[in-house]
């Protein structure tokens, strides 16, 4: 018989009790600038994102001020095309990839019941080698002499295809700051994946079998793996790209028999599968919000970690559906067609079986469960405009248009902003030691979802009429005048409700309500220490018998691994 | 769903070393950055529009081939006689690992050296010499890492700093270096039998 009454290491609190020493400023900054904490890299992960979806919402609006009605002179061309390019490089580089290590790194230890990460030295090397990329992205803005020998940021799009980023038609220092920045992060990104992985493999607490990790966990595993192979070769092409910039050299050089489609195939062999490393997470944060929203531990759990590990494995061999124009041979298309419809299977078992797990549920809706449910809806769209993307005859009249932006945006944004949001919303008061305040939550939520879907319910329309994306500007005889300023209105309620959030955020930090170690009697072992978590996690390691062991904790006349297998 | 009970208190709790964990990962990662040189080298095979061609100027290194390849059978003897806690034997074989791997650092400079100042091959000349020198280059660069790395462990070991506690460490060190090792049969099959 198992011994289901050994406490949970964490519940005990044995912190000494000790004088709140104030520390001077100076050294609260260096304790931050120093720190190995798992935790603290966290936050810092966290807030970077966080300032950083700011930077990328505000190339946004700007874009969309200037589309709101033709011939608009609120931007220069030049500058749209900067914005355009820094908007998506920022949303993809600086935000989604640091979100989803800054839950990574405060959550997954905690979750297994460890005292760190695997190599906490490599996790503050990893952090600061992104944040320096970030950075070098940024200066470009003052130090990138571009076209016209003004200050320019990177303006050749987030995918900046040859041969549009050679020495002749891109001179100047703009794309070798957008190169070399990701060159960096890359490396902070592979750091963290590798150490991620590590930790995930190797610090598990006693009886934490990988069938009993949390699901959230499990999504990290995986996305750490895909990262491996996933940004690496975007670091071997920006290399090559470094070196015909600087060297001379000829991979994506035609005129000297180089062939611009390879930096297309390279591309997308990182870019397709980054679209589920950044989405995977979003799904393991929605995995633990829904059943404890629910009230019921999640449906389906060995199909859902199946699915997860299936998706990872498509994503491999989609990308060229991004590349339907370029003329492939009928066979090259049907492939990819073929595979990229398959992505939808493993995903609509995910979507069922979050429904299965919200139906008869005790619903719950708190702010992050209503993003959580936000997210399965909008997913399922977007999952369907991707289904009708995958058709290549159809790809053939919408590429490129606002139809493919209003897709991807929906995947980004609908699923990806919404369930960093409903993680905020659900690990804040763990990390904080307050909750965010519902009141304003529920004004950001609602105000975000009308935003979102008046923004890029529109664009889908607006596509189908024939808009193609990153255009500075329309004749005003199109049909898309009206269309344009309404998107470009979801977009400033979007921008209002994202400002409610960061006041939320800091107001809800110095006035928030405690929170206690448990304020959503949650399942999994992070809920069990004191919030926020002391340096040391858990006072004894904790021992765990089934996937949910605070339910075992809590309910020692029904635990839960009297029924899991 | 069985109701049978079951403790894990008996079973020990034994999981993957991390030091292992980690190295593995690295060497997946590393593999795909190779495999994108790879595939840019074989895909551009013949399409240079000048020459130099690979034909003309380009010698099958077997000698360097050879030294790099026996490199990863003395770290395996190194491993072995630190597992065993023989520290001489140990350090004997570490410094005839990494005398091998400088012998082959300094074949491919020579090599290079030619390349250059005989047969006027850039980076800059034409695609075959872009993919060559990127493709070579960084498993070089792989292999000045792995040097540094080695001579490391050389000098704590030679001011007797490594013991077989180490063990575990040093092999994890050796993984890294069978790595850089099987990358050259790939690269090499590619560059010196495909592509010449």
């Amino acid at each position: 018989m198992a011994d289901q009454s050994v406490p949970i290491g964490g519940a005990l609190d044995l912190t000494p009790a000790r004088p709140e020493e104030r520390a001077s400023v100076l050294e609260w900054l260096h304790g931050w600038v120093v720190t190995v904490d798992h935790k603290r890299l966290g936050m810092l992960y966290m807030i970077y994102a966080i300032v950083f979806i700011l930077v990328g919402g505000a190339e946004a609006i700007a874009i969309r001020i200037q589309l709101a009605v033709p011939h608009n002179h609120f931007l220069s061309p030049e500058l749209y095309n900067e914005m355009f390019t820094m908007h998506g490089t920022t949303m993809v580089f600086l935000v989604g990839m640091m979100y989803l290590f800054g839950f990574g790194n405060y959550m997954v230890p905690l979750m297994i019941g460890a005292r760190d990460m695997a190599f906490p030295r490599l996790n503050a090397f990893s952090f600061w080698m992104s944040a320096f990329g970030g950075l070098l992205l940024y200066y470009s803005f003052i130090g990138g002499f571009g076209l016209y020998g003004m200050g320019a940021a990177p303006d050749v799009g987030w995918w900046a295809y040859a041969p549009l980023t050679a020495r002749a038609f891109s001179p100047g220092h703009a794309t070798d700051y957008w190169a070399l920045a990701l060159i960096v992060m890359g490396f902070g990104t592979l750091g963290s994946a590798i150490n991620m992985i590590a930790t995930a493999l190797s610090l598990r607490c006693k009886g934490m079998t990988l069938m009993r990790m949390p699901l959230f966990v499990w999504l990290m595993l995986v996305v750490s793996a895909l990262i491996l192979v996933t940004i690496t070769p975007l670091t071997a092409a920006q290399i090559m790209l470094t070196i015909d910039r600087y060297l001379g050299g000829h991979f994506f050089d035609t005129q000297a028999g180089g062939s611009a489609t390879i930096w297309m195939h390279f591309f997308w062999i990182f870019g397709h599968p980054e679209v589920y490393v950044l989405v995977l997470p979003a799904f393991g944060i929605a995995s633990e919000v829904i059943p404890v929203f629910s009230r019921k531990a999640i449906f389906g759990y060995p199909a859902m970690v199946a699915a997860t590990v299936g998706i990872a494995f498509v994503s491999l061999g989609v990308w060229a559906h991004h590349m339907f124009t370029i003329g492939m041979t009928s066979v090259g298309n049907t492939f990819f067609v073929l595979s990229t419809m398959l992505v939808g299977i493993p995903t609509g078992i995910k979507i069922f079986n979050w429904i299965a797990t919200v139906w008869g549920g005790k619903i719950r809706f708190k702010t992050p469960m209503l993003f959580a449910l936000a997210f399965v809806f909008q997913f399922l769209i977007a999952g369907l405009t991707g289904i009708m993307l995958a058709v290549a005859p159809w790809d053939w009249q919408l590429h490129n248009s606002y139809f493919v932006i209003a897709h991807f945006h929906y995947i980004l944004v609908g699923a990806i902003v919404f369930n960093l949001f409903a993680g905020i919303y659900y690990w804040y008061p763990k990390a904080t030691g307050r909750m965010l305040s519902e009141t304003l939550g529920k004004w950001h939520f609602w105000l975000f979802l009308i935003g979102f879907h008046v923004t890029f319910d529109t664009m889908h329309f607006v596509g189908f009429l024939g808009m193609p994306r990153s255009i500075y500007t329309y004749e005003p005889n199109r049909g898309w005048n009206d269309l344009n300023l309404i998107i470009s209105l979801g977009g400033i309620i979007q921008g209002i409700a994202v400002l409610i959030f960061a006041w939320n955020l800091v107001q809800s930090y110095f006035r928030g309500k405690e929170a206690g170690n448990d304020p959503w009697d949650a399942w999994t072992l992070e809920w069990s220490v004191p919030s926020p978590p002391p340096a040391y996690n858990f006072a004894t390691d904790p021992e765990v018998h089934s996937r949910r062991p605070l339910w075992d904790l809590k309910h020692p006349e029904d635990p839960d691994w009297k029924y899991e297998q | 769903m069985s109701a049978i009970p079951y403790s894990t208190a008996a079973e020990p709790w034994v999981l993957p070393s991390r030091g292992r964990v980690a190295m593995l990962s690295l060497i997946i990662g590393e593999s795909a950055i190779f495999t994108i040189f790879v595939v840019a080298y074989v895909y551009y095979i013949g399409k240079s529009l000048s020459g130099p061609t690979p034909q003309q100027v380009l010698d099958v290194p077997i000698f360097n081939t050879i030294c790099l390849l026996s490199s990863s059978i003395t770290i395996w003897l190194a491993e072995r006689q630190i597992e065993h806690g023989r520290m001489k034997a140990f350090t004997a074989w570490w410094a005839l690992t990494m005398v091998l791997g400088i012998v082959f650092l300094v074949g491919t400079g020579l090599e290079w050296h030619k390349l250059i100042y005989l047969d006027g091959l850039t980076i800059h000349t034409n695609l075959f010499g872009t993919t060559f020198y990127s493709l070579v280059g960084l498993h070089a660069t792989h292999v000045v890492v792995g040097l540094c790395m080695l001579s490391l462990v050389l000098i704590f070991s030679l001011t007797g700093h490594v013991t077989a506690a180490h063990s575990e460490r040093i092999q994890v060190l050796a993984l890294y270096w069978h790595f850089v090792d099987g990358v050259w049969v790939v690269v090499f099959t590619v560059v010196y039998i495909l592509g010449r």
